[in-house]
């Protein structure tokens, strides 16, 4: 199994040269720290800047430049701060190429909840539905299962919708695979000592296995 | 120019009557007006709306004028850091409109812009499209969602002028500039007022046009939620 560590470090290896870039709360922020440094990519943070560096060191600690996770942040060189409205006008407008946020449940129509369970958890949404409606590739950081096995990569989702058919890979501790346009999980890799039988154990909703399925590579 | 000047917050606020429907900027706890919370907590007065991205934390922020009750119904677009807010939340004392943050923005540029609705794709196909008009455009849908407007807007920025012309600093930006541009009246705080003249022309983030107080702010806090270091 992967861990949270070993999930980012998964995700960072589809990032690309030039892309800009919005990285979710948790898991997705680490993700950060693992994009390989000869690449040339922009952080966007939703709460309006472009340019999101490294975490700063004890006395470089400034209130007035945080992310979307309200963790301290330093700015890059070439950085732009703007307002709210300009930020989510630049995710809407789809101009953020690559999307990483986590999940609660994933259907295999590619439907995402990510963002409340009634009657225990309402915190709110964010910025998860615009970026779910805007963003040109969706990645998703999420456990396989919940804590008492039940899968989360399902047939429908159960829990209150974030965005409909917006995700295109996911990322779990078990797995890797692709949501296909026409519908279904297809597997493209294995964590590190999970067999293909314990991921088809684990995926209530459609799976697609089609050859042998190599193991992540770090 | 217009001067705009007032004493400090508690003249500021002096004339929020109760069940006003208020906008109060901030990104978190980064941006928040600090001054201005003081003093309407120290008001009392009651049954306000209150459009904030966030509602502070517990102990900070909002989340002062929910612990007393002042707070009718929040609408707003993430509330995790407050436990309060949650509690309050889940058992029905408090009226909660939860909406995308985007569209929170850009229901409050509306407002300021005189644009009365607009269309987004954000929640399409979830709860927040409840009762809303959809319209396909291009082949994807997108919800009709109205302008948001306050009776007062309240914005904390780094710097204005006596005319209200204001400059922010950082990710504190964030609501402020639509906010204050969507208010009856809008009540800036600022951590440095200059006299006109000082501010560039060019880098003007919120022209005076949208604000009719402004006060020299004091005793900022600025509470950080999640310091984060590297060590460098």
């Amino acid at each position: 199994m992967l861990d949270k560590i070993g999930i980012a470090k998964r995700i960072a290896q589809e990032v690309r040269d030039g892309m800009y870039i919005n990285l979710g709360i948790g898991i997705p922020t680490l993700v950060a720290n693992y994009i390989p440094k000869n690449l040339n990519v922009v952080l966007q943070s939703e709460n309006g800047l472009l340019g999101i560096g490294p975490f700063p060191t004890e006395d470089k600690v400034d209130p007035d430049f945080i992310n979307a996770g309200k963790q301290t942040i330093t700015m890059m060189p070439g950085s732009a701060l703007f307002n709210s409205a300009e930020s989510f006008g630049m995710i809407r407008g789809g101009h953020v190429d690559l999307t990483i946020l986590g999940a609660m449940e994933v259907s295999e129509n590619g439907d995402i909840a990510n963002w409340k369970v009634p009657g225990k958890m309402v915190k709110g949404m964010g910025g998860a539905m615009d970026l779910v409606a805007s963003a040109k590739h969706i990645i998703v950081a999420m456990q396989h299962c919940s804590k008492d096995g039940a899968s989360k990569l399902l047939k429908n989702c159960s829990l209150p919708i974030t965005g409909l058919k917006c995700v295109k890979k996911i990322v779990t501790d078990m797995a890797v695979l692709d949501v296909l346009p026409q519908g279904g999980f297809k597997l493209l890799e294995r964590a590190p000592g999970i067999t293909v039988e314990q991921i088809k154990q684990a995926t209530e909703g459609k799976l697609i296995v089609e050859g042998e399925i190599p193991e992540i590579k770090f | 120019m217009i001067n705009k000047v007032v004493k400090d917050a508690e003249d500021a606020v002096k004339d929020i009557p109760h069940n006003a429907v208020l906008m109060l900027g901030g990104f978190g706890l980064s941006g928040i007006p600090e001054n201005c919370i003081s003093a309407i907590l120290k008001k009392g007065v009651k049954g306000l709306t209150c459009i904030s991205n966030n509602a502070g934390v517990d102990d900070f922020g909002i989340g002062l004028l929910l612990k007393t009750r002042q707070v009718k119904k929040m609408i707003s677009s993430y509330v995790g850091e407050n436990a309060e807010f949650e509690r309050q939340l889940l058992s029905g004392e408090l009226e909660v409109e939860l909406i995308p943050q985007g569209t929170l923005a850009e229901r409050c540029r509306a407002g300021g812009a005189g644009i009365p609705a607009f269309f987004t794709p954000a929640g399409y196909g979830t709860e927040v499209a409840e009762g809303k008009e959809v319209r396909e455009f291009d082949g994807k849908k997108y919800l009709l969602e109205q302008w948001l407007r306050a009776d007062f807007s309240i914005v904390k920025a780094w710097k204005g002028d006596t005319s209200g012309n204001l400059v922010y600093r950082g990710t504190a930006r964030n609501f402020n500039p639509m906010m204050a541009a969507a208010g009856k009246i809008t009540i800036a705080e600022v951590e440095e007022l200059v006299p006109l003249g000082e501010l560039d022309p060019n880098n003007i983030h919120t022209p005076g046009i949208y604000v009719q107080r402004i006060f020299q702010g004091k005793n900022y806090e600025k509470r950080i939620e999640q310091k984060t270091t590297s060590k460098g």
